[in-house]
């Protein structure tokens, strides 16, 4: 039953989302539909070719163009000293291209006209001259001597990137070569794309008179994005307003700066006039920052009795032509460290090499806390290869070696404090769901019967909320997030947060949190965030960080209201603030009850008949640096059929149970997580971004690169276990990304399970039924 | 994501077409439902200067059903297959479900989906299987193409500049006939081209022997294609397991597949075998079923 936000007491109730209403009857308010006075319309030209010298520009033509008023190249920008941006990882990324082309559909000029036809057709009249180069498509190659150099701008002559471990290198091959039992696996995550339905675009609205920028953007960090932009362009920060409007998805995709936005900046300052920028779909999927590209080989080994003993992992992370990740500063391959997962592993080892191709740049944390996808999706993989080298069921395997709900806090071997959980409980969950005992015994007979199904584990540890100020900064801005609630005095509230929701339902689950620590209703609290002139400076929304910081910065921020207001509510009961006792709704009198006060009586008297010297109004900012990451966590199964003629797999069942500590709405979080296991289930069975020796994309587009429809998405059963983590203000976890993190390791290891008894151990994803088929006809398994 | 300029005609007579065909020649382009038109001008794959939307000739919105053959004017839409089941020709409502998406269905044509030629296009395979052909008409004369002479090259019908698809036809089994069709269609997610099409009809009598078969293949050659040698391997006969398996491995061989991201060539021949069997046998049990409920 879902309630509606007048209830009061509202924490851990299914309130139905307060911002549906707009958004189902299609009037939300996206980047799009934002049309101001004058506005003109910028288009891009783009590099047909992966790696390419420029010739030479001639831009003549297009100025014949009825309604174009500007042509923008990357010469242009180099004389504003703007042809390169810094990227959020500390690389540099061109803006508009000088010299040379690293990546199909580079920016190399931008139209800007009265129309986007006009840009367009214009566009099409800039002729460039190439002189096509050797692509560098494949990152293994381009760690070789013959590898031609990518990055010219660059001292270092050569692509790579960066260098990153952790852990105990000699301890580890110590442990590894005195282990009875080794096991070695090469696991890749190809190159996806987060693909929000609405892609990215912005409208530049520069006025010269007052010398304010109004920045209309599609920002999951509206902050974070004027303080990049206000160093970039050197206008002051307080003269640049960035709006971020409904957005339709983000997953990473809208964290990072592109250079249509910089370019949609730069004309609105010249022409003075606003300049908006959208991306078309193959722009967004073709250029704008990708995800995974990860290709990692691990060994773990174990006891003959099935205990791990120590893990090694080495990596090859392939970020294109800039490194424009979006991780935190200290941490190039993201919280990749998180890869011993839900297991006792006494030590361990993990080395990331970045490496430069002709690709597009990234690589964003495509719904997880930077990497934790890569990490979680490997060890989950390769702990099911142990189960089989051992002949041990997978469960009995990840029981022998779970963090037991004792040995929390848990220092893992590679740095992190995990805060709480109960795997045990949490697997026992699922597995009662789905009734694993009953499911085992009739896969055999079903295998008996020549069918092919298979059940997969995965019983993955999340880390996210970052993070805390000692380890975490972007570009030194410490990854704190705040919140500012305003009690007006007929006790309604407005919040602003410096999170930035684009569908998670902030507007809903922020106002009961505050309502709960309030006494008010959901309804009565209206969450603003997005606006840089009105919100409190915070970081932003990804790495499920909105709950353990943005909301942790609510709950302490409503609390110190309360505490004013428990001061003006003695005033009012006439009582001292000692002698005054708050009972989740109501202030009233110790020991006598029927005198008391609600906060909406309070509010009004902080407006009108408050105690003498008190300041006036009710309100409060509160900045939280959180103590620790939380570790949300999970046991997912899924059962599977393999049709042995066509090598379709069929997902005949996926159970997801989640810990994400304390639950703000059960209908939110069931909303998160079956859109993250549709994302996980693209990613398993659909999606990559491939391309051919060219360096052609060869999936620029949704007719080729496949987003999952209701139709082929298996049905979703969700359970839940409740872990509150002991350092978050309400016990909160953060869970958006659990799904995405959790479910492709489900799911492969499944189709694995399915083939395990010909010997099949690894399987490349994506899982599409022509590479099934090719592994049943080498079995000899295709006729029926 | 916008076409390049072009103008627009909107005729209300065949006259008028002919009158600006005559005019424009191959610059210009029928629109129809404008389904994989549209999409391309946008694209700018295609940028025909002229359109001429036909959807003003009213007399093509029409299906005209004669003892020997249904005649389909050239503005019927997929839709109107997914609604209706002719009994006759059961083929068709089974391959319009697997068209595309519902937006598309509601305006794509199927005259035009022939006309564009999509080797990969789901009614290229399903009215080869049922032996249909097309009216051709221009202003100086009319002609009548079987199907099977009609696609010459990905996206390449003989077809001339000067011509439009005013009609198909197809021809119709005796009344008494039991027609037992499948289509079926290896997509890699709702509303996707075919990796595989097939296209199975076949016309049973009583005793359960063969007197017409037709199999379509798409996405499987360069253009869709006509498994004519497994069609006669089964006509005369009766469906034993045998033939079914002989008949697919011989639309099998006759399919022309690449390799590409959607599958292997090997990959592609399999399921041409696998679908070709699947639909005949699916038939067949259609068949036993019908004469056990008439015996």
């Amino acid at each position: 039953m879902n309630l509606d936000a007048t209830e009061t007491q509202p924490l851990g109730k299914a309130i139905k989302r307060k911002e549906d209403p707009r958004f189902i009857r299609g009037q939300g308010r996206y980047l799009d539909d934002i049309v101001l006075p004058k506005m003109l319309y910028m288009a891009m030209v783009r590099s047909p070719y992966a790696h390419a010298r420029i010739k030479s520009i001639r831009v003549e033509d297009a100025y014949l163009v009825e309604g174009v008023k500007a042509v923008l190249t990357g010469e242009d920008l180099a004389s504003m000293n703007l042809a390169w941006m810094p990227t959020l990882a500390g690389d540099q990324q061109m803006v508009l291209a000088t010299g040379k082309v690293l990546l199909q559909y580079q920016e190399v000029a931008a139209i800007v006209a009265e129309t986007r036809e006009s840009a367009e057709d214009a566009a099409s009249k800039v002729q460039v001259e190439y002189e096509p180069l050797t692509p560098v498509m494949d990152p293994f190659f381009a760690l070789s001597a013959e590898a031609p150099v990518l990055r010219e701008d660059r001292e270092q002559k050569n692509n790579h990137i960066f260098h990153w471990e952790v852990g105990d290198h000699e301890e580890t091959d110590a442990a590894l070569a005195a282990s009875a039992i080794v096991v070695k696996e090469q696991i890749r995550m190809p190159r996806v794309h987060p693909a929000p339905l609405e892609p990215c675009g912005c409208v530049a609205d520069y006025q010269k008179s007052t010398g304010k920028l109004i920045w209309y953007v599609t920002s999951q960090a509206p902050h974070a994005h004027r303080t990049v932009l206000s160093m970039v362009s050197g206008l002051p920060e307080h003269m640049i307003h960035v709006i971020s409007p409904d957005i339709g998805g983000g997953f990473g995709n809208k964290v990072p700066v592109y250079p249509g936005y910089v370019c949609a900046v730069v004309m609105s300052m010249q022409l003075g006039r606003p300049v908006k920028w959208v991306e078309t779909r193959t722009e967004n999927v073709a250029t704008t920052n990708f995800a995974r590209d990860y290709h990692m080989t691990a060994e773990i080994g174990a006891t003959e009795d099935g205990r791990v003993t120590a893990l090694k992992v080495s990596t090859i992370a392939d970020h294109g032509a800039f490194d424009a990740a979006a991780d935190p500063s200290k941490f190039p391959a993201g919280l990749f460290s998180i890869v011993t997962g839900s297991y006792r592993f006494p030590v361990a080892f993990a080395e990331v090499d970045g490496v430069y191709t002709n690709k597009a740049p990234g690589g964003v944390a495509y719904r997880c806390s930077f990497r934790v996808t890569e990490a979680s999706f490997l060890i989950e993989r390769v702990m099911n290869t142990l189960a089989y080298r051992l002949n041990l069921d997978p469960v009995e395997l990840r029981r022998r070696n779970f963090i037991g709900v004792d040995d929390f806090p848990y220092q893992s071997p590679l740095g992190w404090t995990y805060d709480s959980g109960d795997y045990e409980k949490t697997l026992n969950t699922a597995l009662d769901m789905i009734d694993y005992r009953g499911l085992r015994s009739e896969q055999q007979k079903r295998r008996e019967q020549g069918e092919l199904v298979g059940i997969g584990v995965s019983t993955f540890t999340e880390i996210v909320g970052a993070g805390p100020s000692h380890t975490f900064d972007i570009l030194g801005i410490k990854m704190f997030d705040s919140c500012e609630i305003r009690i007006h005095p007929t006790g309604k509230a407005i919040a602003r947060l410096g999170a930035r929701h684009q569908g998670q339902g902030h507007e809903t689950t922020f106002a009961q949190l505050i309502a709960q620590e309030l006494g008010l209703s959901a309804a009565d609290v209206l969450i603003e965030e997005g606006d840089t002139d009105t919100a409190p400076y915070g970081l932003g929304t990804y790495a499920s960080r909105s709950t353990p910081t943005a909301g942790g910065a609510a709950a302490l921020a409503a609390r110190r209201v309360r505490n004013k207001a428990q001061q003006i509510a003695a005033h009012l009961l006439e009582v001292s603030p000692e002698d005054v006792q708050w009972d989740g709704s109501r202030f009233s009198a110790k020991g006598l009850s029927s005198r008391n006060v609600s906060m909406a009586d309070v509010a009004l008297a902080a407006y009108t008949n408050l105690p003498k010297g008190m300041e006036p109004g009710l309100e409060a900012t509160y900045y939280y640096d959180p103590p620790n990451l939380t570790f949300p966590n999970g046991a997912y199964i899924a059962v599977v059929s393999i049709d042995r003629e066509t090598g379709q797999v069929h997902v005949e069942r996926f159970v997801a149970v989640d810990d994400c500590g304390t639950v703000i709405n059960p209908m939110v979080v069931d909303g998160q997580i079956h859109g993250g296991l549709t994302e996980g289930f693209g990613i398993a069975f659909m999606q990559e971004i491939a391309f051919d020796a060219d360096g052609n994309n060869l999936a620029p587009n949704f007719m080729d690169y496949l987003v999952p429809t209701a139709v082929e998405t298996p049905r979703w059963e969700t359970g839940r276990t409740v872990t509150p983590s002991p350092h978050h203000p309400i016990g909160a976890k953060g869970v958006g990304e659990s799904p995405n993190v959790g479910s492709p390791a489900a799911f492969v290891n499944a189709v694995v399970d399915a083939l395990s008894p010909y010997g099949v151990t690894n399987l490349e994803i994506p899982l599409f039924p022509w590479k099934i088929w090719e592994v049943l006809k080498q079995h000899g398994l295709t006729e029926s | 994501m916008f076409p390049n300029p072009f103008q627009y005609y909107a005729p209300q007579s065949l006259d008028e077409i002919f009158q600006i065909l005559d005019k424009y020649g191959d610059e210009a382009k029928i629109l129809a439902g404008g389904q994989s038109l549209l999409p391309m001008m946008k694209l700018r794959l295609a940028a025909p200067s002229v359109l001429i939307d036909v959807n003003g000739i009213s007399q093509w919105a029409n299906v005209n059903a004669q003892d020997q053959s249904l005649q389909i004017g050239a503005l019927m839409r997929h839709r109107d297959w997914e609604h209706a089941l002719d009994s006759r020709v059961p083929l068709l409502h089974s391959t319009a479900v697997h068209i595309a998406d519902p937006l598309v269905r509601n305006r794509g044509t199927m005259a035009g989906s022939l006309a564009h030629a999509d080797p990969a296009a789901d009614w290229g395979a399903a009215l080869l299987a049922l032996k249909a052909s097309v009216a051709i008409q221009s202003a100086h004369r009319l002609r009548e193409v079987p199907l099977r002479e009609f696609f010459v090259d990905t996206f390449t019908t003989v077809l001339e500049p000067q011509e439009l698809l005013t009609e198909i036809r197809i021809p119709l089994p005796q009344n008494d006939a039991f027609v037992g069709a499948r289509y079926f269609k290896l997509e890699r997610k709702v509303g996707d081209f075919a990796v595989v099409g097939v296209a199975v009809t076949v016309v049973l009598n009583p005793e359960g022997v063969v007197t017409d078969a037709g199999i379509g293949l798409a996405a499987v050659g360069a253009t869709p294609l006509a498994a004519v040698n497994a069609e006669s391997l089964l006509r005369g006969q009766r469906l034993t397991l045998d033939l079914v398996q002989e008949a697919a491995s011989e639309a099998a061989k006759e399919s022309d597949p690449i390799t590409d991201r959607r599958g292997s060539e090997d990959y592609k021949r399999a399921m041409v075998n696998v679908f070709v069997k699947r639909g005949l046998t699916a038939v067949h049990k259609d068949w036993q079923l019908q004469m056990d409920i008439s015996a």
